[in-house]
């Protein structure tokens, strides 16, 4: 196979990129963000909005909020309704994205729930609730970018994972498994995609400010936060950051990688 | 349609999706050998095969087959 752009030598890396526009500098590019309406998706809406990409923001309740937004990002937002555990909304979700932005060039799956409960009291209903959403949902999403990435010749794709996935989390049996599940299926895409161009990584959040968080009760959040080095929990926008810097041309050579944006929570694993 | 004008649509699709040039697309052309054709540009010739003649191959379909000349016949198959 035998990709445009030529091979370049290794000092000619930056100018001879092989993928096609999708690395180009932010802005312009087209980014799909699945559970785009709040928490860390809205602050990756919000940071590539800011950085002049065009966005599609899927939900499922509740669109993304405008309040705050300069005119110019929201004429740049596109709110897209999608359950990513319904293929067919998947299919329009990305048929519409691509009819008024056009093609996804980057995509951030990062739609997720829980379901916590200990094993014990864990039914196949809330297993497979969690995992038909965490997992299943970023297949459906990725396989249906994937293929105009394909023909491309690149793109970016950016997996929402947890903290828990590497360090496990007691009630959280089915989360930690669907986010572990990501891991693997980054890496084995990586490698499936890598000839084309396409980057296929995972970022791993720790503890984020965020409704799920909230959820946990203060107690154990608490508890978590003294088990971070950096003694404190995240801001939304500082995953943004990191998710940002893997769509961005800094980040062209790094692929399969599981970015730790945890405070060093589970630095080592 | 004819043998000859299934081959050529079918040949155009290939050299697209390949990225050869035409005349390298002969019934005895190898995928990997002959046209240094990978596993993933073989789906992404597969897929625009559907497309293109408005069919669904199953991956089953697609064990064993190696050469230009196996590929069109599967599909001529189904026309």
């Amino acid at each position: 196979m035998s990709g445009p752009g030529g091979a370049g030598g290794l000092a000619s890396g930056t100018a001879a990129r092989a993928g096609g526009e999708a690395g180009s500098e932010h802005g312009g590019r087209v980014v799909l963000v699945t559970g785009g309406n709040r928490g860390i998706g809205l602050a990756c809406v919000q940071r590539f909005l800011a950085l002049g990409d065009r966005v599609a923001a899927t939900y499922r309740g509740t669109p993304p909020p405008l309040d705050g937004l300069p005119p110019d990002q929201v004429a740049r937002l596109l709110p897209v309704t999608c359950d990513v555990t319904r293929p067919d909304e998947v299919g329009a979700a990305f048929d519409r994205v691509e009819a008024e932005l056009g093609r996804v060039q980057v995509l951030v799956a990062n739609a997720g729930i829980t379901r916590d409960t200990l094993l014990l009291r864990m039914d196949e209903e809330a297993w497979q609730a969690v995992l038909d959403t965490n997992l299943t949902g970023a297949y459906r999403v990725v396989r249906r970018a994937l293929g105009p990435m394909v023909r491309a010749r690149g793109g970016r794709v950016v997996l929402m994972s947890s903290v828990s996935a590497l360090l496990g989390s007691p009630g959280q049996v089915n989360y930690a498994a669907a986010k572990a599940g990501l891991v693997g299926m980054a890496r084995s895409l990586a490698r499936e995609v890598g000839s084309r161009g396409i980057t296929v990584n995972v970022v791993a959040p720790g503890i984020v400010e965020t409704d799920m968080i909230a959820a946990l009760g203060d107690a154990r959040a608490e508890q978590l936060r003294s088990m971070v080095p950096l003694g404190r929990s995240a801001s939304p926008g500082e995953i943004a950051g990191a998710v940002a810097f893997l769509a961005s041309e800094d980040a062209a050579y790094i692929t399969g990688a599981v970015l730790a944006v945890d405070g060093g929570l589970a630095m080592g694993l | 349609m004819s043998d000859d004008a299934t081959f050529d649509k079918f040949k155009s699709c290939a050299v697209e999706v390949l990225q050869v040039p035409g005349e390298k697309v002969v019934r005895e052309a190898r995928f990997a050998d002959d046209l240094d054709a990978d596993s993933l540009d073989l789906v992404e010739l597969v897929m625009a095969l559907e497309e293109t003649f408005d069919i669904t191959v199953d991956e089953a379909e697609l064990d064993g087959i190696e050469t230009i000349g196996q590929a069109f016949d599967l599909i001529a198959a189904k026309l």
